[in-house]
């Protein structure tokens, strides 16, 4: 019988030593080619003016100096829309469009998981119809529609579309079906505790990790969205908006955009490393049946 | 059949339960309805094919009847589904239709919409040569990081579903970061910028490469590749996660049956044994892969500008916007719309029955 490698105390099957090392080694190439971009980013808003206009360039700051965090706060301050107004919007935005996702998106997430009602089946069909088209097609008709309503130029027409975003509500009704067993729904019925209180109070807290996944999914979306196209007002538009205004805004500026990147960079890595594990359970559901 | 079957026999396990609990009165009656369920599959079987809303004299009520009464007694279901499903018809079933409408007719936002058949079709396909360049790009701009991503993503995926769990923690969040970190990829721009100060630039020079510096995203030999790494770069997004996921759902004992019926290498294993059992994490990858790969034109925008220097990396989403949003020409915009809706639905059509075959 040939020898069993093991690795710690677990005996591995299948595993050369020479496929562990080209494995490791193209990892390293790849982790590299990620990481160092975002290596690169920081280490700009790290460096002094003088250095973010040197030849030869380094890549990482000599003499590293929060200078530009300081620069953007007083260009911020200084600004004819107040930045705070950016921020609000930004988080007022992203807030209330992912509140809406998580409440609508999970109620119709629990009936199409669990309750057997005609037309289930094609309502689903639809939803995962919706993501195999990117939403840029729309964007005409989307404003047509948008203006019909008289919402061009306000936060609703950002809002309300997002809460019906499909892939939160995908994710959460295939996590739905694996972890909510239907006993446990039918014992609270027979209790008789009515369809919506057993969507509340028995399935929700179930599906905690569903729910992180489906707020970061939004997250992403409405905070890393620039300018709209359905907004036009200055005093509406978008944080990631007036970063782009910054970093676009020429080499006066170069030090304090540099900045702005990472801060703008930082929340959505954060809300990640916070909710990390969760999400990688509900994605254990997330399968696609053929 | 099978498939009805199946279903059935879990509505009549389920049934089966309620008579365990429930008081006799609703035992009975439960029992009376899966009777007459009985029947109805019965009569179902033997006259499959015929018009199945035509009333049957053997079973109690009709097929629409059926179907009303579910109905009725899951009005708490449509209610619940209702507020999700109608915002998500208005914005985003409604705005398919919309197009495919609008595409037949020359709507330019002021005058009344006439209708004109298929000429806004006929007109892109024969007369726009910059829609042929655009339809062009994008589609060798999809072929590439489509594929590039979605493989890129499950290899990575794997070789990282070994390491300890706090490692692979690490390095997921290095790898998954640049697509959730919105505009950090202007870093990009940064680092070949077109002038001395641009860190590739630079190095080309130090090194002797080239005397001049590069206007990397002005030059139209340029701009798609560059496109294209900066895309590949911010792709590792849900399809990634999913697909760690599904690995770590793959049951170990799988591996070692495997290793006894004589799976010689990891790439072996891969393939008959991972790939498959993780069949519905690569479906879902796949369609999330193919969506994104035309979806990175604001990548494209942000980077080098639009039009890019002669149309170098225009796709068609580039080409709706031109339409759409600065010259109002909604019809023809609409017409530009339907295609690539076509594309990318028939895309996943395609690639969906070619992942059911992997393992195979």
């Amino acid at each position: 019988m040939k020898k069993l490698r093991t690795r710690g105390h677990k005996v591995v099957l299948n595993r050369s030593a020479g496929g562990d090392a080209g494995i490791t080694l193209v990892l390293v190439l790849m982790g590299a080619f990620m990481f160092l971009p975002m290596v690169y980013a920081i280490g700009q808003s790290l460096k002094p003016l003088d250095e973010l206009f040197m030849f030869p360039p380094r890549f990482l700051p000599r003499r590293p100096t929060l200078a530009n965090y300081s620069d953007l706060f007083t260009l911020m301050t200084d600004s004819w829309v107040p930045f705070s107004r950016y921020i609000f919007n930004t988080v007022f935005i992203t807030a209330s469009g992912t509140a809406g996702n998580l409440f609508l998106g999970s109620m119709a997430a629990y009936a199409l998981a669990k309750l057997k009602f005609p037309g289930r089946k094609w309502m689903f069909q639809i939803i995962v119809m919706s993501l195999m088209f990117h939403s840029t097609v729309n964007q005409v008709t989307h404003f047509i529609l948008l203006s019909a309503f008289h919402w061009v130029d306000t936060y609703l027409s950002v809002i309300v579309p997002a809460m019906a975003s499909t892939l939160g509500l995908y994710l959460m009704k295939q996590f739905m079906e694996s972890s909510v067993p239907d006993t446990v729904l039918e014992s609270a019925r027979l209790d008789g505790a009515s369809e919506l209180r057993t969507f509340w109070v028995i399935a929700m807290p179930m599906v905690k990790p569903a729910w992180l996944t489906l707020i970061i999914e939004s997250f992403k979306n409405l905070w890393n969205m620039g300018a709209s196209i359905y907004i036009h007002s200055e005093q509406l538009k978008t944080f990631n908006y007036a970063i782009q205004q910054i970093v676009a805004g020429g080499i006066a500026r170069s030090g304090a955009g540099a900045a702005a990147v990472v801060v703008m960079m930082a929340v959505p890595i954060i809300v990640f490393v916070i909710s990390q594990s969760k999400i990688i359970e509900t994605m254990g559901a997330s399968g696609m049946k053929d | 059949m099978s498939q009805g079957n199946e279903s059935f026999g879990a509505r009549l396990v389920f049934c089966l339960k309620g008579i365990g609990t429930k008081c006799k009165s609703g035992a009975i009656s439960l029992i009376g309805k899966a009777k007459s369920l009985v029947k109805r599959k019965k009569t179902g079987d033997s006259q499959s094919g015929n018009n199945a809303s035509s009333p049957v004299s053997r079973t109690e009520m009709t097929r629409r009847q059926w179907i009303w009464n579910e109905m009725k007694k899951n009005k708490v279901a449509y209610f619940m589904v209702a507020p999700f499903m109608l915002l998500f018809f208005i914005f985003t079933v409604l705005p398919v239709i919309l197009s495919m409408v609008l595409s037949l007719t020359d709507f330019n936002m002021l005058q009344f919409p006439h209708f004109v058949g298929f000429d806004n079709f006929s007109r892109l396909l024969l007369n726009d040569e910059i829609f042929l360049i655009a339809a062009k790009n994008t589609l060798i701009f999809a072929a590439i990081t489509g594929p590039v991503s979605y493989i890129m993503a499950l290899l990575i995926a794997w070789f990282i579903n070994e390491l300890p769990p706090k490692l692979r923690a690490v390095v997921t969040l290095i790898f998954y970061a640049p697509s959730i970190s919105g505009s950090v990829y202007m870093v990009w721009q940064t680092f070949f910028s077109s002038d001395y100060y641009g860190w590739a630039n630079a190095f080309l020079i130090e090194f002797d490469f080239i005397s001049e510096p590069i206007l990397f995203f002005k030059d139209a030999d340029w701009v798609m590749p560059l496109c294209i790494v900066v895309a590949l770069w911010t792709s590792l997004g849900t399809a990634f996660l999913s697909f760690i996921a599904g690995l770590q759902t793959v049951d170990r004992s799988l591996y070692e049956a495997a290793a006894v019926d004589g799976i010689k290498n990891r790439w072996q294993e891969l393939w008959f044994i991972t790939l498959p059992t993780m069949r519905p994490q690569l479906m879902f990858g796949a369609v999330l892969s193919i969506t994104q790969s035309f979806g990175f034109g604001a990548i494209v925008t942000a980077l080098c500008g639009m039009p890019s220097v002669n149309y170098a990396a225009h796709t068609i989403m580039h080409h709706l916007d031109d339409y759409g949003g600065q010259r109002y020409e909604v019809g023809y915009a609409s017409a530009i719309a339907v295609i690539l809706f076509i594309i990318m639905i028939t895309c996943n059509m395609v690639i969906k029955k070619a992942l059911s075959k992997v393992g195979q």
